[in-house]
C-alpha cells in the first residue's frame, strides 16, 4: 500500500520532470532562432511599457500605443519582435523587469508611459547604454533617455474656459488622480481658465487618489452632481470612467437635466453616449486632450532618423500640437459663443501673450488679462 | 505516512490540475499553449536576469507566505500582511534615509525597524482579539487601508515635500548587492533571500522546537483546552500576531531596501500580502511547503510578463492559472477524495 503510494508520487515526479525539461530544450532553440532573425534585417523597431493602466484605460496608455501602432503601420513593420510592441505591468514592481526585458530583446527605442517609471527608467538607462529610452510625463537626465512633458495646463485652460461658459449654476468640479505634479498642472490650468471667464464660479477639487478606481469616481462625482454642481472634468485616467458612468445614469434618469462632464488625455467623446427614447444623447462637453500619440509619433520618427534626442527633454504644448481641446458637443447651447471663445484664448496662448499657471501656487498670481 | 503523503501530494496535484484547465483555457481561446508555457518557463528562468529577477520575486513571497502561516497555526487568520508589508516598507526607508551609520549598524537597524513596524500594526488587532473578542479579519482589513493612506500621508508630507516618492536610501542602508548584479546581468536580486531563508528557519525552531511555539500550535488546535491546560491564550494570541506581522514587516523591507530602494506613493496595494495568503495556502503552512510554493508563485509571476512578447499570451492568464490552483487547493476535499478511490483500486 504505502509503496504503490510512493510509486505513484514518483512516476508523477517524473512526468514533471519530463515535462519541464522537454520546456528546457524547445527553449533554447526558440531562443537561438530569434536571434539569428534578428540579425539578418533589423527595421526600426519600437516598444512601450505601461503602468498598471494598459492599454485600454481609454486615457494615457492607450493614446501612447495608438501612437505606436499608427508609427508601425506607417514604417511596415508588424507587431511583434522586431517591429513593435507593448508590455503591461501589473504592479510597481514590474517597470523594471518589462523595461529590461524590451531592451533585451534589442527594440531600438523604448516607450515607458508615466511619472512612476522614472526611476525604472534611470536605473535601466545607466545600465544599458546601447539602448535608446524614452519617458512620457517624468525626467530623466541620462544621455540615452529622451523626457517628454506636456503643457497639460494649456489644454486644460481651454477646458476650464468652456466649462466656464456652460454652466448655469456657476458651480464646476474638478476630479483628480494622484496628487502628482502632472495632475496639478491639469488643475492649475483649469481653475485659470473658469477663473479667466468668471472669478465668481465655485470650483471644487476633489483627488481620488488613484487611477485605476472608476467606483471612487463614481462616489466622488455623484456627490458633486448632486451638491449642484453641473460641470466636472476628470484628470484622473480610469479613475474618471466613474464619472462618465454616473453622468450617464442621471441623464438618463432626467433626460431634461443639465449636467456635462469633461474627459480628458484623449478625446473621450465615446464614453458619453447616452440612448434616451431611442435618440442618442452624449453627456461628454468635450476632453482635454493631450496628444500622447502625436509626441511618440513624433519621438520615435527623430530616433528613426538618427535624430534622437537624447538626454534632452521636449515640451509640447498648444503650439506643437501636443494639447489641445477636443471638438465640442453639439447638445450644447451656446456651442458657438464657447468655440469663438475658445479659439480666442487658443491664439493668445499660441502668440506667448499669455502664460498659463502649471501649479496652484502660481495660480495665486495669476490674471487674464 | 499516509496522510503525510497526501499533504504532499494534494498541493503538487492542484498544482498539475491549474496548469491543465489553464492550458485548456488557452487553447479553447485560440492561443498557443505549447508556445505561452515555454515562453513562461524562459521569462522566469531562460536567462540570468530572469533568474535573478525570479528570485527577487520569490524573496518577500516567502516572507509574506510566513507571516499568514504562522498566525494560521495558532489559529488566527492574518488578512493584514498586506498592510504590515506597507508600513514594514515605510519604515526601513524612513531608517534608510534618515540617518548615515555604517553598514553594518545601518543595515541591521532598518530591517529590524520594519520588522517593528509590522508587528506593531499586527499588535493592534492582535490586542483587540485577545483583550475584546474583536474579529482579526475585519480589523486587519480595514488596517491594510489605514496603513495604505497613512504611510502615503507621511511620504508625501514627512519624508519629501509634497513629491509622490522619497529619497533613496542610503548605500549604507542597502540590501542590494553588486555581486548579485553582476551574475544576474543587472537584474534587482538582493540579499533579502538570506533573510526570507533565515526567517523560514526561525519559523520552524520557533513552533518545532520551543515550549512556546507548542503553546501556539495549542491554541491554533483548541483554545479552551490550551486554557484549561494552564497556557495564556490571550497572551499567545497577541505574540503569535506580533511575530506574523514582523515577518510581513520584513517582507516589506524586501521591496523598501532590496527591490526598490525607496517608498513611493501607492494607488494601491502591492498584492504581495494578499498572494502571501495563496502561498501560505499552498505550502500547507508549513515552512518548507512555504519556500515550494513562494518559489512556483514567484517564477508564474515573473514568466508571465515575458508571455505577451514572446508568445502573444496575454499575463492575465498566469493569474488564472494561480486562482486555479489556490482553487483546487481549497477544493482538497476532493482531491483527498480521489487518491482515496485510487489508493483502493490499487489495493484490489
Amino acid at each position: 500500500m504505502k509503496k504503490r503510494k510512493f510509486g505513484f508520487a514518483l512516476s508523477l515526479a517524473l512526468a514533471a520532470g519530463t515535462i519541464l525539461g522537454a520546456c528546457g530544450t524547445s527553449n533554447d532553440e526558440g531562443q537561438g532562432s530569434d536571434k539569428e532573425g534578428n540579425k539578418e534585417e533589423k527595421p526600426f523597431s519600437v516598444a512601450m511599457v505601461t503602468d498598471v493602466g494598459g492599454v485600454d484605460d481609454k486615457s494615457f496608455n492607450q493614446s501612447a500605443w495608438e501612437g505606436i501602432e499608427a508609427f508601425g503601420k506607417e514604417n511596415g513593420l508588424e507587431k511583434g519582435k522586431g517591429g513593435y510592441d507593448y508590455l503591461q505591468s501589473q504592479s510597481d514592481a514590474d517597470y523594471s523587469t518589462n523595461l529590461n526585458n524590451l531592451a533585451r530583446q534589442d527594440f531600438d527605442l523604448v516607450f515607458g508611459v508615466g511619472f512612476l517609471m522614472e526611476g525604472a527608467i534611470g536605473e535601466i538607462a545607466a545600465q544599458q547604454k546601447e539602448n535608446q529610452f524614452a519617458i512620457i510625463d517624468g525626467v530623466v537626465e541620462e544621455d540615452n533617455v529622451a523626457s517628454i512633458l506636456f503643457k497639460e495646463q494649456e489644454a486644460a485652460f481651454l477646458a476650464g474656459v468652456a466649462a466656464a461658459q456652460a454652466t448655469k449654476t456657476d458651480k464646476i468640479g474638478f476630479i483628480g488622480g494622484m496628487e502628482i505634479p502632472v495632475i496639478e498642472r491639469f488643475e492649475a490650468g483649469f481653475l485659470a481658465g473658469v477663473q479667466a471667464v468668471n472669478p465668481d464660479i465655485k470650483v471644487e477639487s476633489n483627488y481620488s487618489g488613484a487611477f485605476d478606481k472608476a467606483e471612487l469616481g463614481q462616489s466622488i462625482a455623484s456627490k458633486m452632481y448632486s451638491s449642484g454642481i453641473d460641470v466636472i472634468f476628470h484628470a484622473a485616467g480610469g479613475t474618471g470612467n466613474g464619472l462618465f458612468k454616473e453622468a450617464r445614469d442621471l441623464k438618463k434618469k432626467d433626460p431634461s437635466r443639465e449636467l456635462w462632464a469633461i474627459g480628458v488625455d484623449s478625446d473621450q467623446t465615446a464614453e458619453g453616449i447616452v440612448n434616451i427614447d431611442g435618440t442618442d444623447h452624449n453627456v461628454i462637453m468635450t476632453s482635454a486632450m493631450k496628444r500622447v500619440d502625436n509626441a511618440v509619433i513624433d519621438l520615435s520618427t527623430k530616433a528613426k532618423d538618427g535624430n534622437f534626442p537624447g538626454g534632452e527633454t521636449i515640451v509640447y504644448g498648444l503650439a506643437e500640437d501636443g494639447v489641445g481641446l477636443a471638438p465640442l458637443n453639439e447638445e450644447l447651447e451656446n456651442k458657438a459663443d464657447i468655440e469663438s471663445a475658445v479659439a480666442d484664448w487658443t491664439d493668445k496662448i499660441k502668440n506667448g501673450d499669455l502664460t498659463i499657471p502649471e501649479t496652484t501656487e502660481e495660480l495665486k498670481t495669476f490674471k487674464a488679462e | 505516512m499516509s496522510s503525510r503523503l497526501q499533504n504532499i501530494l494534494v498541493p503538487v496535484i492542484a498544482v498539475l490540475l491549474g496548469v491543465l484547465v489553464g492550458t485548456i483555457i488557452m487553447i479553447i481561446t485560440g492561443y498557443d499553449a505549447v508556445a505561452g508555457f515555454i515562453a513562461l518557463w524562459q521569462g522566469a528562468f531562460g536567462d540570468s536576469y530572469f533568474f535573478g529577477e525570479t528570485i527577487r520575486q520569490i524573496t518577500p513571497y516567502i516572507l509574506a507566505g510566513l507571516a499568514v502561516a504562522f498566525a494560521f497555526r495558532t489559529g488566527l487568520f492574518n488578512i493584514g500582511v498586506e498592510g504590515q508589508l506597507i508600513v514594514g516598507w515605510l519604515a526601513a526607508v524612513w531608517v534608510g534615509v534618515a540617518f548615515e551609520l555604517p553598514k553594518i549598524i545601518h543595515l541591521p537597524l532598518a530591517v529590524l525597524a520594519a520588522a517593528a513596524a509590522g508587528a506593531l500594526w499586527a499588535f493592534i488587532p492582535g490586542f483587540l482579539k485577545a483583550k475584546y473578542r474583536v474579529h482579526e479579519v475585519i480589523v486587519t482589513i480595514m488596517l491594510n487601508y489605514t496603513a495604505l493612506h497613512i504611510t502615503n500621508y507621511i511620504i508625501r508630507t514627512v519624508l519629501s515635500e509634497k513629491s509622490d516618492r522619497t529619497e533613496s536610501i542610503a548605500e549604507s542602508a542597502s540590501l542590494r548587492s553588486p555581486f548579485f548584479e553582476s551574475l544576474t546581468d543587472y537584474s534587482r536580486m538582493h540579499w533579502g533571500i538570506l533573510i526570507a531563508i533565515i526567517c523560514v528557519i526561525i519559523m520552524w525552531f520557533i513552533l518545532e522546537k520551543t515550549t512556546r511555539g507548542f503553546e501556539l500550535k495549542a491554541v491554533g488546535f483548541n483554545q479552551h483546552a490550551s486554557d484549561y491546560a494552564g497556557m495564556n491564550v490571550k497572551r499567545n494570541i497577541i505574540l503569535s500576531m506580533v511575530i506574523s506581522g514582523a515577518f510581513a514587516g520584513l517582507a516589506g523591507a524586501m521591496e523598501g531596501l532590496g527591490t526598490f530602494g525607496y517608498a513611493a506613493v501607492k494607488g494601491g496595494f502591492t498584492g504581495v500580502g494578499f498572494d502571501g495568503i495563496a502561498v501560505a495556502l499552498l505550502g500547507a503552512n508549513s515552512p518548507i511547503g512555504i519556500v515550494l510554493a513562494a518559489i512556483l508563485f514567484g517564477s508564474l509571476k515573473v514568466g508571465a510578463l515575458n508571455m505577451p512578447l514572446q508568445a502573444g499570451v496575454p499575463n492575465e492568464l498566469v493569474d488564472i492559472i494561480i486562482a486555479l490552483i489556490v482553487f483546487f487547493v481549497a477544493a482538497s476535499y476532493m482531491i483527498r477524495l480521489i487518491i482515496k478511490r485510487f489508493g483502493k483500486k490499487g489495493e484490489k
